[in-house]
């Protein structure tokens, strides 16, 4: 810093103080074009977006005050925007500074300052990558990133079936619907027994799937198995029929009245009709053999990929030592293929934390327990939808949405950053 | 000889195992094409191989002016395609930035979408839902693509940068000094590379929107714009089992050209996947 303030001349201070207004620093600088494009463009901001930042502002700290008049979820909305509209705006304003004290220590330095071409070139070059992520990332902050703003915001709010605008007004609470669900007993009960049987769901009917897999290629990889080509088509079927036509199909199987598993295969065997539709524990079991059979031809896929690239050699040495056949599939094999398909069986953990498809198309998150507001089988998603969709409990919902993405992300991160890819990634 | 003895007895469990899941997995696939075939609305007692069989219940779904089954059919094909297209786009934009550039917010733009990709889109569907009204997307299936697409970007530009990662960079710097601009070097020596990768991004982009329940239920309103997924629950939900034959037929028209879609690509997919999966 000391070489800085050794420049004769000061120019950098004097373009960072003019800059407050976007574009004088520039002009001072003598970059009368980029100035003037500065000015320009701070002043259509202020002017586009001033009754938008006004409102929205006003709108989000109040969530507004006269019912009928005021509509507080679209205050809401329009806060959000406000905030997406000024953080661009911050952005921009930074970038203002920085260019005109950058310049203008340029000056100070007596370096020449680029010209309009040079400019131009720049521009090209260093605004390319961000020119066309562009649409890409525009969709995303209004599908995406706005719905989670919206929805964190939501949880602290009381919008539900009471305070419904444009007749009631919604306000801010505060963490009250977290006191809730961890404090009203039927909040706590529901919010505890969906909670477990999600990571019981998830666990027992991922690791069935893995298992399955994993086991049935190696089965069929066996050198001396002869049909190998039908048999990969016919285990890779269940994947290739799209999953909600085989869960609606599934249903109509496991249907209490004409399905076939009772009426057919049961009572094959001599045995009276199962409750499957109708009692928690048969449809939870009815569940997970159905994820079985829909998840295992995946990882069947990907464990044959694996396979088949484990060099032949490996398995020779190992017989040239004495390995016995378990031992070589014990050292060799399984370490090789749980370490190749480890991110993707990661993935299918979180795929069935949020399986909303199979509980949800099966039988509505049912059948209904006494006690509780949420079905014997739901799991969080699902008791979430049912939340907003049936019951218009909003804020509750959105409040579990928060703890559900907390857990998500909790898992998902400590486990990404133990994988080798993301760590060899040079986040620089 | 135990040698022998032993070899056989593996080979006979493996048989009889690769025997158990084949009837496990065909057995439900039989048991919805042998319903489809079943005279009459209800299924008590039908058997697998009906005794009269009847093509009626397909005649019925073609049939619009009974029932919406075939612009449900045209709307899934026109929303995936229209997702899968628009997606591939996006994300080669995006992935090739985050790949070959080096730029300001590069870092927290990556820990971004790695940690987007990993809540599921639908979570937010109050959201979706009250941003829809507002903007008078609801019931379009312009809002329903815009949806899709923005909830595909996050997890197809980490597999896709994961791939284009393995591209040497040498070649674009080569290309540079022969003077080719940025949009050359993206469209004639990048994206050729990565074909298999393409393909990858647009099979997934095709089938998430295709298989999707939530979202669709969700958002479309009247029958006529349903998608099959929303559809065919519907019919199922409405009436279960009255109509459960012709519910079987429909799934019936669904399954089968996905299934050998998917099967003819299959092998195609699987390397693609490996490749970007286990890098990205």
């Amino acid at each position: 810093m000391s070489e800085a303030l050794s420049y004769p001349t000061n120019h950098r201070k004097k373009a960072l103080i003019l800059s407050i207004i976007p574009g004088l620093g520039q002009l001072y600088n003598k970059q009368i074009l980029k100035g003037i494009a500065f000015l320009v463009l701070s002043a259509a901001f202020i002017f586009v977006f001033k009754d938008l930042l006004n409102l929205g502002l006003w709108g989000l700290v109040t969530l507004g005050e006269i019912p009928f008049e005021d509509h507080s979820i679209f205050l809401l909305v329009y806060g959000i925007l406000s905030i997406i509209v000024l953080v661009f705006g911050l952005g921009f304003y930074i970038f203002n500074l920085r260019d005109a004290y950058k310049i203008g220590k340029r000056r100070d330095g007596d370096e020449s300052i680029s010209t309009i071409k040079e400019q131009y070139r720049n521009l090209v070059d260093n605004g390319f990558p961000y020119l066309i992520m562009s649409p890409g990332f525009l969709l995303l902050v209004f599908v995406v990133i706005f719905p989670i703003i919206f929805v964190i915001l939501l949880a602290f709010t009381n919008y539900d079936l009471y305070h419904t605008p444009p007749a009631k007004l919604v306000d801010w609470v505060g963490f009250k619907n977290f006191l809730e669900i961890f404090q009203v007993d039927i909040w706590r009960q529901t919010f505890f027994s969906v909670l477990a049987w999600t990571l019981v769901w998830t666990f027992v009917a991922t690791t069935f799937q893995v298992a399955l897999g994993i086991f049935l290629a190696i089965l069929v990889n066996q050198k001396d198995v002869k049909g190998k080509a039908i048999m990969r088509t016919v285990f890779i079927l269940p994947w290739a029929v799209p999953a909600f036509v085989s869960i609606l199909v599934f249903a109509g199987m496991f249907n209490e009245s004409f399905g076939a598993i009772n009426r057919d295969i049961l009572g094959f065997f001599g045995i009276e009709g199962l409750p499957w539709m109708t009692e928690p524990l048969f449809t939870r079991i009815a569940l997970i053999l159905i994820q079985t059979w829909l998840g295992f031809p995946f990882i069947f896929a990907m464990t044959t990929g694996v396979l088949q690239s484990i060099p032949q050699d490996l398995y020779e040495a190992a017989t040239v030592d004495g390995a016995s056949n378990f031992q070589k599939f014990k050292n060799i094999t399984l370490p090789l293929v749980l370490f190749a398909t480890a991110p993707v069986i990661i993935t299918q953990y979180t795929f069935n934390f949020n399986n909303f498809n199979l509980i949800y198309l099966f039988n509505g998150g049912g059948p209904a327990v006494p006690n509780q507001n949420a079905g014997g089988t739901d799991i969080l998603i699902s008791w979430i939808y049912r939340l907003t969709m049936t019951s218009a409990q909003y804020s509750k919902a959105a409040t579990l949405t928060m703890l559900l993405s907390i857990i998500v992300i909790g898992v998902a991160l400590w486990q990404f950053k133990r994988t080798k890819s993301f760590q060899e990634e040079d986040m620089m | 000889m135990s040698m022998k003895r032993q070899n056989f007895t593996r080979l006979a469990l493996t048989y009889l195992v690769v025997l158990i899941m084949f009837v496990i997995i065909l057995y439900p696939l039989a048991w919805i094409i042998g319903s489809s075939f079943n005279p009459g609305q209800s299924l008590s007692g039908s058997s697998i191989i009906p005794k009269n069989a009847t093509l009626a219940h397909y005649k019925q779904l073609f049939d619009t002016s009974k029932m919406n089954y075939i612009y449900w059919y045209i709307n899934s094909l026109k929303v995936s395609i229209l997702t899968m297209i628009f997606t591939v786009i996006l994300v080669s934009l995006t992935a090739y930035s985050f790949s070959r550039y080096r730029f300001v917010g590069r870092k927290n733009g990556l820990m971004t979408f790695l940690i987007l990709q990993m809540i599921p889109n639908f979570a937010a569907l109050i959201a979706i839902y009250i941003l829809a009204t507002l903007t008078h997307l609801i019931d379009t299936h312009l809002g329903l693509i815009c949806v899709y697409v923005g909830g595909q970007i996050p997890m197809n530009t980490w597999l896709m940068k994961g791939y284009l990662d393995t591209i040497p960079k040498e070649l674009d710097e080569s290309a540079k000094i022969d003077g080719a601009g940025h949009l050359r070097i993206f469209f004639q020596i990048v994206m050729p590379l990565a074909t298999p990768i393409i393909a990858v991004v647009a099979l997934f982009a095709f089938i998430a929107p295709f298989g999707d329940f939530i979202i669709a239920s969700i958002l479309l309103r009247t029958e006529k714009n349903y998608t099959l997924a929303v559809g065919l629950y519907d019919l199922v939900a409405k009436q279960f089992g009255a109509e459960f034959t012709t519910f079987a037929a429909g799934a019936v028209l669904i399954a089968v050209p996905i299934a050998i879609l998917f099967l003819s690509f299959q092998r195609f997919f699987v390397s693609g996947l490996t490749a970007g999966g286990t890098k990205g």
